[in-house]
């Protein structure tokens, strides 16, 4: 007796479970391997999982087993040259008396690493719980709204160009039905009276004319009926709801005069990084944008946003004119989200502070979600910081911090999006 | 007789695998094939790896370990490293098998033939699946025990939870009964009957030592150890006798506990096993090509498959992991049909009881009361020695040479057999600790003790587990051994004894 039973459309993740039980007991390796990853990875490239790899001494099972040493006889398949009694130099590493052993350990391959990859939304939740922002996510950032029309259902009344003409007429056929059809039970009664009657045609010759009297009445009620009636008919409804925007641009401004060093770009990167991830989690659509500057501000792509070289002064107001050239041109602030992070070691030329104080409160600020301003240096604040701090006084959407190395950044980030959690919830 | 083929695909459909199996079944009865009622489901190669890493249990509790094993296996697959397993089965009743859904009809025939008809006869006839498993409630007690794990997780924490799983798995090996039978008793009825059983020992005691003076008999009473007789069974043990543990706890290891003694069976039959289910459908398939039924190219496949699945590389290549269980099990019950059927003076001399007789019945009594330990000192023959040119190796560290101890001549047949059937004898590889001592009236610390089998010590990973023994008994646990000198060494002692905190 058997039976067969097709499991092949059941769910192929029994495992998750477990899989998601090893993920969480070997946290803090795996999130070691994930921040590490973060440098080699491009600002956008977050659509991949990430290859793991955990030393794999750290996750044994242990269990009491058998050593080397002591006396052991094994017995081997193919003898080609041995008799009894024959010595043989014992090789190195023991090899040839532990195999067969039932014993076959995992490592077999020799891997030193147990190696795996884990998935994108992994990898994602692992980075952001290392930044322990639990608030961000419930607390999404205010996003734009704008109304979007829906269908809602039918309702009786409308324009005409919305009537829908399946539900009319099951209307219509509904009440027809409704109204004629004890109409039309008489007439069948009367129709079969009157067939019984008609065999005697002489006998019955009076009720056989009543009778067709009747009949003929009766069809004229029912031909009265009409066909459509404004009863009958349904329009579609529609109603406007407000759905948040799902686009949002991302601009990347970065100080690379000749006193940023490619450490401090790298830090930058990060931050950059984090942004972006970070954004993903709210919106659908992001494209990002990467103004350099030094005296003169350019839009470039991301390679050369953080790898070439450039020397020369620092104006900071240039990379603020060009990106609101940009946002004037590409990006219209009622339909995207615009967030700005800017980079830099705080140099700026004197002069030029003020005026980029001016741009932001004029121009960038009203119309941004975010700014974010991170300064990476270890000596002392210069004029752009100070002018700086004064514009996130008043500035609700404005945040400036400070980091001094690379440690700093996952502490400093969440300083920077906890004000506007805190905001959002006030 | 009709010549009737049965299709041979290579796709396969439902209709056709209800044949295959209906013609399978027929002949297997010819050949008195006992099975439980077969449940076989078709699953993908994904669903495969699920069921690869929750080590053949159809439902698994979770824990982070089988996680592991199924990112193992993923990789390994995915690598290219290790083709699956064409099937999984299962000892329950009805025994689940699974085939794969990539598979070839002649493979699903070869499947069926080899896991609902070989092993499923296995599970219901050998000796040791009948006395340590039961196959009717092995689906009902691992669903119960998955949701009582998942119970007591939400009542006590994830943490807790896999914490004290970790612990009894690495004390899993410890945790199976091996010369009596399993009680079906409950804790309550097994604490009366252990008292009563004391009571009456007691009351032995007392009779037998009533004409010595009550002074001695206080004094050896205090140095009686407890248990009086060393525990093989660690996890026993410390379910019914640790002090600390909460009733969930003590619940917690008993399920650990019944799952090891479940799969313990199949760890001693694994040559038996698969040589049983491998010949069985090497012989199912062959008598169904007999009969006319399966076409050529049908028959080359399932042949190429099963060759590959019997190949024993020599010691040389680099192929080569040890012994073949396929190979060596199909070999000797091919061999012990031939000696029944075409006995050679060397065989009847070997074997006296069975050369010459019906091989339907030899067969079928070796693979009812043997295992692999037993049959292989039973059945293993001189030709079949040679046919595998086996030689024996005995490594002795003190020893600057491994030296040859025997191979497959006249003089080395028997040494040779012993030395294989040590070699899958469970106690000689896995290490002998026994519960030795607890000191109840003192610290409370557990004492185990450790015999080396052929001076082999214990591997470092002693100390690790020995650590788990501690998270389950609560006070310090000490690991000793005897040295053939006759003194105690202590191997290893958790919590370490730093200070003296007497």
């Amino acid at each position: 007796m058997a039976h067969f039973i097709d499991r092949r459309l059941n769910g192929k993740n029994k495992n998750t479970v477990n899989r998601q039980r090893f993920i969480r007991r070997y946290k803090r390796q795996i999130k070691e391997a994930v921040s590490d990853a973060i440098a080699k990875r491009s600002v956008t490239d977050v659509e991949n999982g990430e290859s793991i790899s955990i030393p794999s001494r750290d996750m044994e099972e242990p269990i009491f087993h058998q050593g080397k040493g002591g006396k052991r006889e094994m017995v081997h398949p193919g003898n080609d040259q041995f008799s009894q009694g024959d010595k043989i130099k014992r090789p190195l590493g023991g090899q040839g008396q532990g195999a067969g052993e039932g014993d076959a350990s995992d490592s077999g391959e020799g891997q030193d690493d147990f190696v795996f990859s884990i998935s994108k939304d992994e990898y994602l939740d692992l980075l952001f719980e290392d930044l322990a922002l639990p608030n961000l996510k419930k607390n999404q950032l205010n996003k734009l709204v704008q109304m979007k029309t829906h269908r809602a259902g039918y309702s009786n009344d409308g324009v005409p160009s919305n009537i829908d003409i399946v539900r009319s007429l099951q209307g219509s056929v509904a009440r027809r039905i409704a109204m004629t059809a004890g109409k039309k039970r008489q007439l069948a009664e009367l129709e079969e009276t009157l067939a019984k009657l008609q065999k005697n045609k002489k006998e019955n010759q009076s009720e056989i004319a009543l009778l067709e009297k009747e009949i003929e009445q009766l069809k004229n009620k029912i031909a009265t009926v009409p066909f459509i009636d404004t009863f009958d008919l349904r329009f579609r409804n529609y109603e406007k709801r407000p759905e948040p925007s799902s686009k949002a641009v991302m601009f990347c401004l970065m100080d690379v005069s000749g006193s940023m060093d490619q450490a401090t770009k790298e830090t930058a990167k990060r931050f950059y990084i984090l942004l972006y991830l970070f954004l993903t989690r709210t919106y659908k659509d992001i494209e990002v944008v990467y103004i350099r500057h030094h005296t003169q501000a350019k839009e470039v792509d991301e390679h050369e946003f953080f790898y070439s070289q450039e020397t020369g002064g620092t104006i900071v107001s240039s990379a603020l004119k060009l990106m609101d050239e940009i946002i004037k041109e590409r990006y219209d602030s009622e339909q995207w989200n615009i967030y700005a992070a800017q980079a830099s070691d705080g140099d700026n030329w004197a002069d030029d502070s003020p005026q980029c104080s001016d741009w932001l409160t004029n121009k960038i600020l009203p119309v941004t979600r975010y700014y974010a301003y991170i300064e990476i240096t270890t000596r002392a604040h210069q004029s752009l910081w100070r002018e700086y701090q004064i514009l996130a006084d008043t500035h609700e959407n404005f945040a400036i911090q400070h980091i001094k190395s690379v440690e700093d950044i996952y502490p400093i980030f969440r300083e920077l999006f906890k004000k506007d959690a805190t905001a959002d919830v006030a | 007789m009709s010549r009737n083929i049965l299709s041979d695909g290579p796709d396969w459909t439902f209709d056709l695998l209800g044949e295959y199996q209906t013609e399978i079944a027929r002949v297997a009865k010819i050949y008195r094939l006992d099975t439980y009622p077969n449940q076989i489901e078709v699953i993908t190669a994904e669903q495969m790896m699920d069921a690869y890493s929750s080590v053949g249990m159809p439902i698994g509790y979770s824990h982070w370990s089988f996680g592991k094993k199924f990112i193992q296996t993923e990789q390994n697959y995915k690598r290219g490293a290790m083709g699956l397993a064409y099937e999984i089965v299962i000892n329950s009743d009805p025994c689940i098998a699974y085939l794969m859904e990539e598979n070839t009809m002649p493979m699903q025939a070869l499947v069926m033939a080899h896991a609902c008809y070989g092993h499923n006869s296995f599970f219901k006839g050998n000796y040791l699946f009948k006395t340590w498993t039961d196959a009717s409630s092995i689906i009902d007690y691992l669903l119960f025990a998955k949701k009582y794990i998942a119970e007591c997780e939400q009542k006590y924490g994830v943490d807790e939870v896999e914490n004290l799983l970790d612990s009894c798995h690495a004390l899993m090996n410890y945790g199976v009964d091996r010369y009596k039978r399993p009680q079906q008793i409950s804790l309550f009825e097994e604490q009366k009957r252990q008292k009563e059983r004391e009571d009456y020992l007691q009351s032995q005691v007392n009779e037998l030592w009533k004409t010595i003076p009550s002074q001695h008999n206080e004094a050896e009473t205090q140095k009686a150890r407890f248990p009086s007789e060393p525990q093989e069974n660690i996890l026993y043990f410390i379910e019914k006798r640790a002090p600390l543990l909460e009733i969930w706890q003590r619940e917690i290891i008993r399920i650990v506990r019944k799952i090891s003694q479940y799969f313990y069976p199949q760890k001693q039959t694994q040559v038996m096993n698969e040589g049983w289910a491998t010949f069985w459908h090497y012989t199912l398939l062959n008598h169904l090509y007999d009969e006319g039924k399966l076409s050529d190219a049908f028959m080359l496949e399932v042949l190429q498959s099963h060759t590959n699945v019997v190949y024993q590389p020599p010691y040389n290549s680099p192929y080569y992991s040890g012994i073949n269980p396929y190979a060596l099990g199909f070999n000797m019950m091919v061999d012990i049909r031939r000696i029944c059927e075409n006995p050679t003076e060397e065989d009847k001399y070997w074997f006296p009881e069975f050369a010459g007789s019906n091989w339907l019945d030899t067969l079928h009594f070796a693979m009812e009361n043997f295992k692999d330990e037993s049959f292989i000192s039973q059945f293993l023959s001189p030709k079949l020695m040679r046919d595998f040119k086996f030689f024996s190796i005995l490594d002795n560290e003190k020893e600057t040479h491994l030296e040859v101890s025997a191979i497959h001549n006249e003089s080395g047949y028997r040494a040779i057999r012993q030395a294989l059937s040590e070699q899958y004898n469970l106690s000689n590889l896995e290490p002998n600790i026994q519960v030795f001592n607890v000191d109840i009236r003192g610290d409370r610390s557990l004492t185990l003790r450790y015999t080396p089998h052929n001076d082999i010590p214990l591997a470092n990973t002693k100390d690790q587990v020995i650590k788990h023994l501690y998270r389950l008994w609560g006070f310090d646990v000490i690991l000793e051994q005897e040295t053939e000198s006759g003194e105690i060494k202590e191997l290893a002692r958790c919590p370490l004894a730093t200070a003296d905190n007497v």
